[in-house]
């Protein structure tokens, strides 16, 4: 057993309390903690996935082993798919991390501000490693709580409105949630997830079945803002210090939400026909209606968090067009290319939209202000920011060569080749309007001379900030690397085996 | 903050002591009767928040108080960690086993580490509901001031 898979929960955890102790005596110890502590993470991370690579390695905790094949204890799972979410949540971490060396210097208490976020990577870390379904609550509720304070670390009227909204709604998911938990506990006396699909196996499309299936559809889409669930996520993602937006929308709701609802969907569950069919309209409606209300939002940090629940409408959808194939039994191909589509964008997005929310930061950094009306000529004056907005503006709208065309065009290839023509046709539809509204934002934030009237000491962010900037930027270039064969065996073929086919996931757990 | 009367000082100086106690030992007992860590510290919170209330205290004290109970509760939890980390080191070498030896079922010192949990879970309890219990004070005083 690798013991660095309770390492990358336990680790942010230390780190947390001895940023709340040492803070009090030393000055300036808590932005060296936690960028230590992600430093870690980040190392344990890739080792792990290397050491890893396509095997499923289990983790029982205590070294309670199965007895006669039943899982008694609390294990964690490491494959390939929690590899690229591990991946995500430590590198963006990092980043953020660095980022907020001067960025949250203007507010006060920073320890809590650094210990929360070590708080909320721990919990993001144990939902994407638990084996068990309610561990992953557990950890979920540890990873949302610490973001309701930090959505609320500016304490303006807006930031304690937005989280107010974020606690009620997050507060409701949470128990959706756990009811659906309770059923299923009630149904099959185990948690563990592998187990569940054994045991629950031949009940599929009996009314419980279905009950538990909505229950989490709804509690995780809620966790995931898809879209009738997306009230709380604009106010929220656009409220918080810019590197905490960064990690929610490039993170948290990838890690809380979308991950947990492939995980369920293709692992835990039986996949039916109708249930795939729910899934990718709802990701379909979240793609169609996050570009319409982002396109007239003058907000800069508004509009992203809008672009946010149309991108993840893409990863959802091209998942559930997997789970449709998947669920007829046809094309298991086509099936596969979908999923690795979902899965290729979902890194992607985490790389432009964590850069775009920076960008945003730095822009507020300086203008103090996030309307873009207000804004204008800052190209000359901030050319770094200017130019990494630039790079993930196109990422995101899915221009050639940056990484946001190549997961997009993942996406709509598996569309046609499954006879999906309509979701194809919308998929670059959406695409073209995202392009529109981030057209929309280069001209206004960092072209438009006549409006510029804020020429008093408007200069580059700090080096910090600049410097998570242009490692993102390289981010957005390098990841259309995964394109190519080679690359996409080694990074996301294992990811999609183990979502295709669900023995490779429970066997390893059952012991069988 | 002001204080009570005399008659609630009294009753309240009689029972805290006991209900102080009363909470050490279900902490101690966790892995022998009902309760544990976390019901045992919500008693011996208890006993503190009554004489808060019933004696009041002033302003300054109590913002000193809370960095206390602050500081106890994280290096209350982080020692639980590190008994859990410890698990790693020595015995079987997997995070959170049980390293210590088992005793006998039934008396007090046996179970290995879940004694030390409860202790540790115990303190954390007790010093994080204080924590929000001055937390909360201190914001009134903050309002009324």
């Amino acid at each position: 057993m690798n013991p660095l898979i309770p390492l990358l929960v336990a680790v942010p955890l230390a780190g947390a309390f001895l940023i709340m102790i040492l803070g009090k005596f030393v000055k300036d110890i808590n932005k060296y903690i936690a960028t230590l502590t992600l430093m870690f993470l980040v190392a344990a991370t890739l080792v792990l996935m290397a050491g890893t690579g396509s095997d499923v390695a289990v983790y029982r905790l205590g070294g309670w082993d199965n007895i006669n094949g039943i899982p008694i204890g609390i294990y964690m799972v490491s494959d390939g798919l929690s590899g690229i979410v591990l991946c995500i949540i430590n590198v963006v971490g990092l980043l953020s991390v660095i980022y907020s060396f001067t960025y949250i210097s203007r507010y006060t208490s920073e320890n809590n501000y650094y210990a929360l976020f070590c708080l909320m990577v721990a919990g993001m870390n144990g939902v994407v490693l638990s084996g068990d379904l309610f561990n992953i609550f557990v950890f979920l509720e540890i990873a949302a709580i610490s973001s309701y304070a930090l959505v609320a670390f500016g304490v303006g009227r807006t930031e304690l409105e937005a989280t107010f909204k974020y606690q009620i709604l997050g507060g409701l998911a949470s128990l959706i949630i756990l009811f659906g938990i309770g059923f299923i506990y009630w149904r099959t006396k185990t948690l563990n997830m592998a187990d569940i699909r054994e045991v629950m196996g031949s009940e599929t499309g009996k009314p419980l079945y279905l009950l538990v299936q909505m229950l989490l559809l709804c509690g995780f889409g809620l966790k995931a803002a898809v879209i009738p669930f997306h009230a709380w996520l604009p106010d929220a993602h656009s409220s918080a210090p810019s590197p905490i937006s960064a990690m929610l929308s490039g993170v948290l709701i990838k890690a809380v939400g979308i991950y947990v609802l492939i995980r369920l969907f293709f692992n835990m569950f039986i996949i039916s026909n109708e249930t795939a069919v729910l899934i990718t309209t709802l990701g379909t409606l979240s793609m169609v209606f996050g570009v319409f209300l982002a396109i007239g939002q003058w907000d800069i940090k508004r509009l992203l968090a809008y672009h946010s629940i149309s991108q993840m409408g893409y990863v959802v959808m091209s998942a559930g067009m997997g789970m449709i194939l998947l669920s007829k039994g046809i094309k298991p191909e086509v099936a596969a290319l979908a999923v690795a589509g979902a899965l290729f964008h979902l890194i992607n997005h985490a790389a432009f939209k964590s850069l775009l929310f920076l960008n945003a930061g730095a822009i507020e950094y300086r203008t103090g202000t996030r309307d873009l009306k207000e804004m204008g000529g800052l190209a000359a004056l901030m050319p770094a920011t200017s130019s990494t907005s630039l790079v993930a503006s196109m990422s995101i709208s899915g221009i050639p060569p940056f990484n946001g065309f190549f997961s997009k065009l993942i996406i709509i290839i598996a569309a046609i080749m499954a006879k999906f023509y309509l979701l194809a046709v919308i998929a670059v539809l959406v695409s073209i309007i995202t392009l529109a509204s981030f057209l929309k934002f280069q001209r206004y934030a960092f072209y438009n001379r006549e409006a510029a009237n804020n020429g008093n000491n408007i200069r580059e962010v700090p080096f910090p900030m600049v410097l998570s900037m242009v490692l993102l930027t390289l981010f957005c270039i390098l990841l259309s690397l995964i394109a190519i064969p080679q690359v996409r065996d080694v990074v996301l073929t294992p990811a999609v085996n183990v979502l295709i086919d669900p023995h490779l996931y429970t066997s390893p757990i059952l012991g069988m | 903050m002001k204080g009570m009367t005399l008659i609630v000082k009294k009753t309240t100086q009689l029972i805290a002591g006991l209900v102080f106690l009363y909470g050490i030992y279900v902490v101690l007992h966790g892995h022998l009767t009902p309760g544990g860590g976390f019901a045992g510290g919500v008693i011996i919170a208890g006993s503190f928040i009554l004489l808060t209330l019933a004696y009041g205290s002033d302003f300054m004290k109590l913002t000193r108080e809370e960095t206390g109970t602050t500081i106890t509760e994280n290096l209350a939890i982080l020692t639980a960690l590190l008994i859990a980390l410890a698990g790693l080191i020595f015995g079987a070498g997997i995070f959170f086993s049980n390293w210590l030896p088992a005793g006998k079922a039934g008396e007090l010192i046996s179970a290995g580490v879940i004694p030390l949990y409860n202790i540790f879970i115990g303190i954390e309890v007790a010093a994080s509901i204080l924590t929000i219990f001055l937390a909360l004070i201190i914001f009134k005083e903050e309002i009324t001031k």
